[in-house]
Formats: C-alpha cells, structure tokens, sequence
C-alpha cells in the first residue's frame, strides 16, 4: 500500500498520531519524518502539530520544509490537523505571523468574555469534546454520524471563505472545524484522540481517493 | 454545545494501579493499560495518570505504562505526579501523554509553570492544587500529597498559574479525597468563577450524583474520579446517562 508521512517539524508529539494510523491501517508504512525527500516520496501526507504559531513556522522553515509541505497540499492526498489546519492559511494572529498562505483568511483567537447558551462564561482554550456539523458531504465523513463529537483544544480558529468551510463548530461563535478542497482536508480537532469516530475518519482519510 | 468532560483517574505506584484512601491503605487494582482501555470502552472523555512512585529506581516506569496506553487507547492522556522539570514534562509527552500535571513543583518555582508552558504549549500543562479549607470561604494550597501547607490561598494561587500560563486547573480538595462525601462544591465554584481555563473537580466523588453536582453547582469543566470506577461500583455511561437526565451536556 502506499505509505503515508507526518510531518515532523519538532513541534510535539508525533507518535499518537501515528499509532491512530497505524491501528486503522495496520498494513501500512507510516512514517515520521523531517525530512523533505520522504514527504515527496509518501503517497499520503498528514500535517500535525501542537505549539505557538511563531514557533511553528519557524521551525518548519529551519528544517527546510516548507517547499514539501506546498508541493504535498499541491498534489496528494492532505490531512492537516490543528495548527496543521491553521498553518495553511494566510497569516495568524498567534503572534502576528504570516502562515503558508495555502489558503486566503486569518487565524484569530476566541473572544475573551463569551458566554454559553446557559450564561455560563466559556473557558479558553476550548478544550474537550464538542460537536462537528458538516456543510457539504464528503468521503472523509463516512460511517460518522453529522454532529459527532470530536477533541478540541485550541485557543485560535481558521476564518476562511465560505467556499472552504466543510463543518463548523459553536462555541460562543460558529466557527470554522473543517476545511477542504480537492486534495486537502484539514481539521481543528484531533482525530488521533476522539476514540472510534477520529480513528474512522483517519480509516477514511487512508481510503480517500481525491 | 462542548459536553462536560468524566475522567477516570488511576493511581499508578511502580508500575500498577492502586487505591487509597487520604494517600495511604494502598490496594491493588490492576493494570494501568487494561484499566485505561476499558474506561475508553465506557465512553471516558479522557484519563489521568498519578504516578504515585515513591522509590527512585521506579520512576521510569510510568514512561513505560504511559507508551503503551498512548499506543493503545485513542483519547487524551493527563500524568502528573513527581514531575520536577521542564524536562520531566517533555519526557512524559514524547513517551505520550497529552498533558502533564504538576503540582509541588510549581508551588516551589512557579516559573516552571511559565516555563514549560512558553515551551510545548499551555494546552500540555495543568496545574494541580490541592486545597484545605483553612476558615469559611478560605482554603490553602498543600503540597506533598496534602501533608504540607505552603502557606498560599487557594483563589489567588489558582489566578496566578492561569496568569504563568497553565493551560487547565486540577482541583483537588483534600479534606474530602478518599472520604465518598461528594466534591467541595464551595472550593470548586470559587475556584471555577475565579479563572477563565477550565477546572477539573477532584476529591470526595462516592456516587454519581456526585459528578453532576460537581458540574452543576460547582461550574466545574470537567469531573474525576477515581475509587467511583475502579471496583466496578459504576461505570462511566452510567455516570453520563445521569448527567444528561439532570440536563448536563456530554459525549454519550
């Protein structure tokens, strides 16, 4: 079978996400990897990350990997996950930092005073399991029920054109948890940690013929 | 609507989960991986780790347990217990984990709580406060496993590590841990009021009212328990099934 990378740019802990992978398809290579030449090679690439977006990038341009991380959303099957979502916009407010710019739009942080549907104040970062609605149907939702709950822990949030958006969230706003187009589908949460319905949607992400 | 979280917390000594009551008695109660798998089964939010290791040979140990539940079980991980440094946090996320807890050491250099969170993120670290009523209204942050006071309010303590940079608040209020007399709701509404990161409620849980009122009346984020799941007294759906019949968001 074809193999898949993470992209390993130093910003935490790669092996959940691998170990998620490895469950779902066990009779597939996966690999974690900086370097630029086995992301070329992989059949399928997944975009994690956890961290500070300034840290972020400058980690993934200090190990010369964003050439492959462009060319890979380019052309191949494209999971980003977490600030493996946000980094493929424009720029982000974490920092004031320009981000790939693989998509037009900002990275803002969630309000500071937000209230729930009760009045209760909302924490941030917003963090646990909350539910993902979906805008338009596609393959990476098959098998999971619209509205599943999935692991959140974020403080920021993509705001992309509408065209992008695939679900959407409420915590104190609608916001943005899904994006794709074509080849690339990116999530604010994180499969690799909501139990059965993450572990289908990365089976799903392994089967997805873009 | 974000669900409230229940997590299940294992005490970990060398290797094996234990259950005591006030830290001492201690009981085995089995394999931590097998124990973290089945509480994913029932629908857990997450697990937390307490390594409870006294001896020093012993301390890798957990990295070992913590590989494996990581390599296992698909939901999030908290370990806490005898973590010191900044590097003691990055060993236990690189073994797996997904959040670190730390306690005594942040009350001893509050900095490391800055510290580490400037390094791997606030969303890896929790601070754990362990809190004894001190007079009404008024509860003091202890340390080494509740035997020692260092002589800091509760409220305050709990604004400055959100202002350091931790990530989520694990409450534990001592006069109650090991006693099945129901959380310190007073403590964890002040404590839940006073900071804008979640709060996890601990100490006292003994039925599954308990839970829900732990979220009701307390505000908490999120509930763990312990003694509650281990015996097989109740499982984590029941105690979801009976948030929800009171009205209380969660992941069924």
């Amino acid at each position: 079978m074809t193999s898949v990378a993470i992209i390993d740019y130093g910003m935490g802990n790669l092996r959940s996400v691998a170990k998620a992978i490895e469950r779902v398809a066990p009779d597939l290579d996966v690999e974690i990897t900086a370097d630029p030449a086995r992301v070329a090679a992989a059949g399928r690439v997944v975009f994690p990350g956890q961290g500070a977006m300034p840290d972020c990038m400058r980690e993934l341009d200090r190990r010369g990997l964003r050439p492959a991380v462009l060319d890979a959303a380019a052309a191949k099957p494209f999971l980003g996950i977490c600030i493996g979502l946000q980094m493929l916009f424009g720029h982000s407010d974490e920092g004031d930092v320009p981000c790939l710019g693989i998509f037009a739009g900002e990275v803002a942080r969630f309000g500071a005073d937000m209230t729930g549907a009760d009045g209760a104040r909302l924490k941030v970062p917003h963090m646990g399991w909350n539910e993902v609605w979906r805008r338009r149907p596609h393959p990476l939702w098959e098998g999971i029920p619209d509205g599943e709950r999935f692991y959140f822990v974020h403080s920021y949030h993509v705001r992309p054109a509408a065209a992008l958006v695939a679900a959407e969230t409420d915590y104190g706003e609608r916001f943005t948890s899904a994006v794709e187009r074509t080849n690339i589908f990116a999530i604010q949460f994180h499969p690799e940690k909501s139990a059965q319905a993450g572990l289908r949607l990365l089976s799903n992400f392994i089967h997805w013929a873009p | 609507m974000l669900a409230k979280r229940i997590i299940p917390c294992l005490d970990v000594n060398a290797g094996r989960v234990v259950k005591g009551t006030n830290f001492v008695d201690l009981r085995d109660a089995g394999d931590p991986v097998e124990i973290a798998r089945r509480y994913d089964e029932q629908g857990a939010d997450e697990v937390t780790f307490l390594d409870i290791t006294a001896s020093s040979d012993a301390r890798d140990i957990i990295l070992h347990v913590v590989e494996q539940v990581a390599g296992q079980v698909f939901i999030p991980l908290t370990v806490g217990g005898g973590v010191r440094t900044v590097a003691d946090v990055r060993r236990l996320l690189n073994a797996g984990a997904d959040k670190v807890s730390i306690n005594t050491a942040a009350v001893d250099n509050p900095e490391i709580v800055r510290e580490a969170s400037g390094k791997v993120g606030s969303q890896c670290i929790v601070v754990a406060i362990d809190a004894k009523a001190s007079a009404p209204g008024k509860w003091e942050v202890f340390t080494h496993g509740g035997r020692k006071g260092a002589g800091l309010d509760a409220i305050a303590w709990a604004r400055r590590v959100e202002a350091l940079g931790a990530g989520e608040i694990l409450l534990t209020s001592m006069d109650r841990d090991g006693t099945r007399s129901g959380f310190d709701i007073a403590l964890t509404r002040a404590v839940a009021d006073a900071v804008h990161i979640p709060v996890i409620a601990s100490g006292g849980v003994g039925t599954l009212e308990h839970l829900a009122d732990g979220v009701s009346a307390g505000r908490a984020d999120a509930v763990l328990a312990a003694s509650i799941f281990h015996f097989g007294q109740h499982t984590v759906r029941e105690a979801k099934e009976l948030m929800r019949a009171r009205g209380i968001e969660v992941r069924l």
